[in-house]
């Protein structure tokens, strides 16, 4: 049965330190309240799993949280570099970053594996490139029924998934809409689950037959954080804020700057100050 | 002749290497510019399928992420990004794949991880993401990417995704099916694989380009074909199409 929590209590309970976590969102639905309320509470050691670690992940990588980072492409989409994220990796600041660096294929197979229970993911993929030169973690197998020699790699077993969605109604059924992302492989491959979501209603509103519905028991705890992944979008609430994602470039490129606004929006504020993105575009559609 | 910027005539030439029947797994960036010009002038019908998992996706302004809203809403379905690497990509459905990268050589293969070496990179670049399998599981591959000396390089500093490899049946010899990089389009030329060393030759020059800026720009002594044809000029209608686009897209991202 899922607990219907505060984020902050959420955060408290699910996410240790030295903890191996994924915040997931295919640049949908990504958890930015989740992730600031993780700065907040000074979680360090972190290893991160991410397809696409982007704001969120530069924000932590930027603040100290993270010693290692599994990701497959790591950047500003549309916009270019991430630049906490490259200070970390091209001169060891705050700290070192380990990385462990794979493809999305790669990626999106070893999610699947871990919610399907499995110890790796195999796939037709890793040919001829250099990638298995520098991740050990990736290897070849041979098939036995065909003898074809495939690429394998461990799943992921993440001790945390913090995941955004649209709506739970009051036991925690999560229901989640648009682009899916690996939102509920990573889920069911978690140890531990934080949901954010844009509202708690009393009933999930009439749906297709074949929804993503998340039941109550496979998520430790959620939370109504309304505006919960500003910038990021939540299909049917508010639209993703590319003109924040420019901006961001810029906010991150200077250490002093990205302090100040990490100082500002996220240190001296709480999961509240996500609710006037919520409203802001809920009255503009009006 | 219309006036346009040479980043113009490679996106429309880029456009034009599309078929209505394709069905294309496009990147974010230019190769999505030129994927939805090829849908808005001459192939209308073409199936254009981003990683987020939206298939057959009709955006009308261009998505800064390639995850954005529109191309959802847009599209015939949206399935998770497992099942759109899984099924659809290592399934063998797409028939072309459209990549660009920071850095280029001469047998097509990518680089998209780091400049300088992989441990104390000098340019640590975003890394993979889908490249290293679309690469070898789409039926053909094309690639658009402005010149320049520090793109086109001899030798690459991380093979990210590959192409031709070392040349000739290299490719092939690595197990690899499918056929690889059939097209480069630069903003200068257009380039294709020798048919037996697989190098990357110039087979059409955009106009007003030289062959000396062409090898000005490129990092290995240029191949070029033995019939060389000037690329045609873009069109009043391709220009006007593309522009339209570029300018609903920037409304749009700065309302957002």
């Amino acid at each position: 049965m899922a607990r219907i929590t505060t984020l902050s209590e959420a955060i408290a309970d699910a996410v240790h330190d030295g903890d191996t976590i994924a915040l997931e969102g295919f640049t949908h639905l990504i958890p930015h309240a989740a992730c600031h309320e993780i700065i907040r509470q000074g979680r360090k050691n972190l290893t991160l799993i991410r397809m696409t670690p982007d704001l969120v992940y530069d924000q932590m990588i930027g603040m100290g949280c993270v010693s290692k980072l599994v990701f497959s492409w790591g950047g500003n989409p549309g916009v270019g570099s991430l630049h906490r994220f490259r200070d970390a990796v091209e001169n060891g600041l705050p700290h070192k970053l380990e990385l462990e660096e794979h493809s999305h294929a790669a990626m999106a197979n070893a999610y699947e594996a871990g919610a399907a229970g499995l110890p790796l993911a195999v796939f037709r993929g890793y040919i001829g490139g250099d990638l298995p030169k520098v991740n050990p973690k990736i290897k070849r197998i041979t098939c036995p029924f065909t003898g074809e020699e495939l690429a394998a790699i461990p799943s992921h077993r993440p001790d945390v998934a913090v995941i955004h969605a649209q709506r739970a109604d009051r036991a925690g059924n999560v229901m989640i809409e648009g682009v899916l992302g690996v939102q509920k492989e990573a889920v069911l491959a978690s140890k531990r689950q934080v949901v954010t979501v844009e509202e708690i209603v009393d009933e999930l509103p009439q749906r297709s037959l074949n929804a993503v519905v998340l039941p109550h028991w496979t998520v430790g705890n959620v939370v109504a954080v309304p505006g919960g992944a500003f910038p990021s979008y939540a299909a049917g609430y508010y639209p993703r804020n590319n003109s924040f994602y420019k901006k961001w470039d810029d906010i991150a490129k200077d250490r002093d700057t990205f302090a100040a606004w990490m100082k500002e929006n996220v240190l001296d504020k709480g999961p509240e100050a996500f609710a006037q993105y919520a409203r802001k575009h809920q009255a503009a559609a009006e | 002749m219309a006036d346009y910027k040479p980043a113009e005539m490679m996106t429309i030439a880029a456009a034009r290497s599309l078929k209505n029947d394709d069905i294309c797994f496009v990147g974010i960036g230019q190769p999505s510019a030129a994927c939805n010009l090829a849908r808005l002038t001459h192939a209308p019908d073409i199936t254009l399928i981003y990683e987020s998992g939206t298939l057959a996706t009709k955006p009308t302004v261009l998505p800064l992420s390639i995850g954005d809203g529109e191309l959802c809403e847009t599209a015939l379905t949206t399935v998770s990004v497992p099942e759109m690497f899984r099924y659809w990509l290592q399934g063998g459905r797409i028939k072309v794949g459209f990549l660009g990268g920071a850095q280029i050589d001469k047998y097509a293969n990518l680089n998209t991880t780091v400049v300088g070496p992989y441990d104390k990179p000098k340019v640590r670049l975003p890394g993979a993401g889908g490249a290293p399998e679309i690469a070898t599981s789409c039926g053909e591959i094309l690639i658009i990417m402005a010149q320049g000396k520090r793109a086109f390089v001899e030798k690459l500093d991380f093979v990210t995704s590959i192409g031709h490899v070392t040349g000739g049946d290299s490719r092939a010899k690595l197990g690899v099916k499918t056929k690889g990089p059939v097209k480069l389009i630069t903003d200068m030329a257009v380039w294709e694989p020798d048919p037996v060393t697989k190098e990357m030759t110039v087979v059409s020059i955009h106009p007003g380009v030289t062959r000396e800026q062409i090898q000005e720009n490129t990092g290995w002594p240029v191949k070029f074909a033995a019939h060389v044809s000037e690329t045609p000029a873009p069109t009043a209608k391709e220009l006007e199409v593309l522009r339209e686009l570029h300018a609903r897209t920037n409304r749009a991202h700065a309302a957002a």
